[in-house]
């Protein structure tokens, strides 16, 4: 493709301008009305008269992120290296090897693809008391693990899949087992997917919210956004602290993102099956 | 017990973890749908009757078309937006598309609880709508939107083609990139101007890409909760209720956990469906 003619660069430019602004605007308001004294009530896009992070003090220990943050940061660090393991295992079975039914298996896992959290909450909250794991951060994880399960392994058979043959075969001519075709390998091989699965996975966990508010009763061991659910429920008028509380969600995912920035675009594009 | 059978070691422990935790749970809520149980004493058979219910009961029904409604913001908008942006922009190669695509798929990427807050706020009596609105002279349409009986719904829907537009965008104009540009030079050999070409080489094949938005989002519309949850919580009245917030509140609220079940089978089934067809038709046509 060439490059645009003149005025047609500058109207595509100007378009895509406009769409920047509109998203930018949310976000900017809530980061203006942040720095806002606390409590006094916000009007509009006001710049502040003053920057302080008077506000996010006050957020972090009235809404207890020190405590949120870290359940958080447990829940998804249970389940990233888990999911990868586990899909990993998976994928890579379900996609050198000839199974007998192995697609039938495939169909199963891919099923469970578009299950919505409202499908399994329900009975989960119960049963997950009668073996002991409410309000556990155990319990969050297997079923966090489970849900994205349909996905990561989709995710880790594709890329098996494309992965040539001939690899395999000439290390099972060599006298390797399975398992060392998959460790000396594939795996090594397999680094970006696994990556980009590993962010899609935490960014999944991160955000979850209508689990971990049904699963975990227990206030001080609520994720971020959980936490953040309840706090606009407790501090709806001060607007400031609320933005500033916001944003302390938001930050961390975002900084993730900003960093990662490739793996997850591709991520993002490619995995759009979940949401 | 051969050999062909031991690849299965491999996927035993995800198969497990799976079948525990989501297919046995979700088995469960089906035969739960069939119960009326407060959630402590003994639920005792009902049959169907919670299936009559959910299609009878006025809010509960209302909950349904609601969610219908938000598909037309998180899937409909979002994808027209996409299709007609990529029309704009994807017959030339642009510098700085990267950083845009940075920017758009952000919604994307942050919590809904987060997204649901901030524009909690932006919808505020002195939010920067009302603001902006005012400040062009229109003070007289503001008003409380997310309390407006008229506009709750529009205003929650909004919120989702926000968040799903970039996504969209962005999946349509990387798809585009796989076209072999040799059509492009054909269509404008043939005299094709931009419509023509955007009708003729870029939407047949962008199918795939169009299925997989219109699954995704649609999805998201379904079974949304987490902006609702917070920015509305179904109201004013049940104006903007959806099944997520009703399973949530009647199984934990309102102690009806053999209703609330079978509105999640209800709505479950209903997503299995819709991306069904979408997928059908998506590949009907090829």
């Amino acid at each position: 493709m060439n490059t645009a003619p003149r005025a047609e660069r500058w109207s595509g430019y100007a378009l895509l301008t406009v769409l920047a602004i509109a998203v930018i605007v949310p976000f900017l308001s809530v980061f203006l009305a942040s720095m806002q004294p606390s409590g006094e009530p916000v009007v509009g896009m006001a710049w502040p008269e003053q920057w302080s992070l008077e506000n996010y003090r006050n957020a972090w220990s009235v809404a207890g992120f020190s405590e949120l943050m870290r359940s958080s940061l447990i829940i998804a660090v249970g389940v990233v290296p888990a999911s990868l393991v586990l899909a990993a295992l998976a994928g890579y079975a379900l996609g050198t090897m000839r199974l007998p039914g192995g697609n039938a298996v495939a169909a199963l896992f891919i099923a469970g693809l578009t299950i919505p959290v409202e499908l399994i909450v329900v009975p989960l909250y119960f049963d997950l008391r009668t073996v002991g794991l409410s309000d556990s951060y155990l319990g969050v994880i297997l079923v966090e693990i489970a849900l994205f399960m349909p996905f990561s392994v989709f995710w880790m058979r594709t890329h098996f899949r494309t992965t040539p043959q001939s690899l395999v075969e000439a290390a099972r001519i060599d006298g390797a087992s399975s398992a060392t075709i998959l460790f000396r390998v594939l795996l090594p091989l397999a680094r970006p997917p696994l990556m980009t699965l590993g962010l899609l996975v935490f960014m999944w966990s991160w955000n979850q919210f209508l689990l971990v508010l049904v699963l975990i009763q227990d206030a001080t061991k609520r994720t971020a956004p959980a936490g953040l659910g309840f706090f606009v429920g407790q501090n709806n008028t001060d607007v400031p602290m609320l933005a500033a509380g916001t944003i302390i969600v938001m930050l961390p995912i975002t900084l993730l993102y900003l960093l990662f920035q490739r793996s997850f675009v591709s991520g993002l594009l490619q995995g759009a099956f979940k949401g | 017990m051969g050999n062909k059978w031991r690849g299965y070691l491999f996927v035993l422990p995800a198969l497990a973890v799976y079948l525990a935790f989501a297919v046995l749970p979700a088995l469960h809520t089906a035969y739960l749908s069939f119960f009326d149980w407060d959630g402590v004493t003994l639920g005792s058979w009902t049959g169907l009757d919670n299936y009559a219910e959910v299609f009878q009961d006025p809010g509960l029904r209302g909950s349904v078309l609601n969610a219908l409604v938000l598909v037309v913001f998180f899937a409909f908008l979002p994808i027209l937006m996409g299709l007609a942006m990529t029309g704009l922009l994807a017959r030339h190669r642009r510098p700085g598309m990267a950083a845009f695509r940075l920017l758009f798929m952000l919604p994307q990427v942050v919590p809904l609880v987060a997204v649901g807050v901030t524009w909690r706020w932006l919808y505020g009596d002195d939010g920067v709508l009302n603001e902006t609105l005012s400040g062009i002279g229109l003070g007289g349409v503001t008003r409380a939107w997310l309390g407006d009986f008229d506009w709750a719904l529009v205003a929650v829907g909004v919120v989702g083609t926000w968040v799903l537009s970039g996504l969209c965008m962005m999946l349509f104009l990387s798809g585009v990139q796989k076209i072999d540009t040799h059509l492009y030079e054909a269509a404008r050999l043939d005299g094709a101007g931009a419509v023509r070409e955007f009708v003729s080489v870029t939407l047949p094949h962008l199918r795939g890409e169009i299925a997989v938005a219109l699954t995704v989002t649609t999805v998201a519309a379904l079974a949304s909760f987490d902006i609702v949850y917070v920015t509305t919580g179904g109201g004013p009245g049940e104006e903007t209720t959806v099944p997520g917030l009703l399973v949530y509140r009647l199984a934990f609220s309102d102690g009806k956990v053999g209703l609330a079940s079978a509105l999640g089978v209800v709505l479950s089934l209903l997503i299995l469906v819709l991306v069904y067809v979408i997928n059908r038709l998506s590949r009907d046509e090829r």
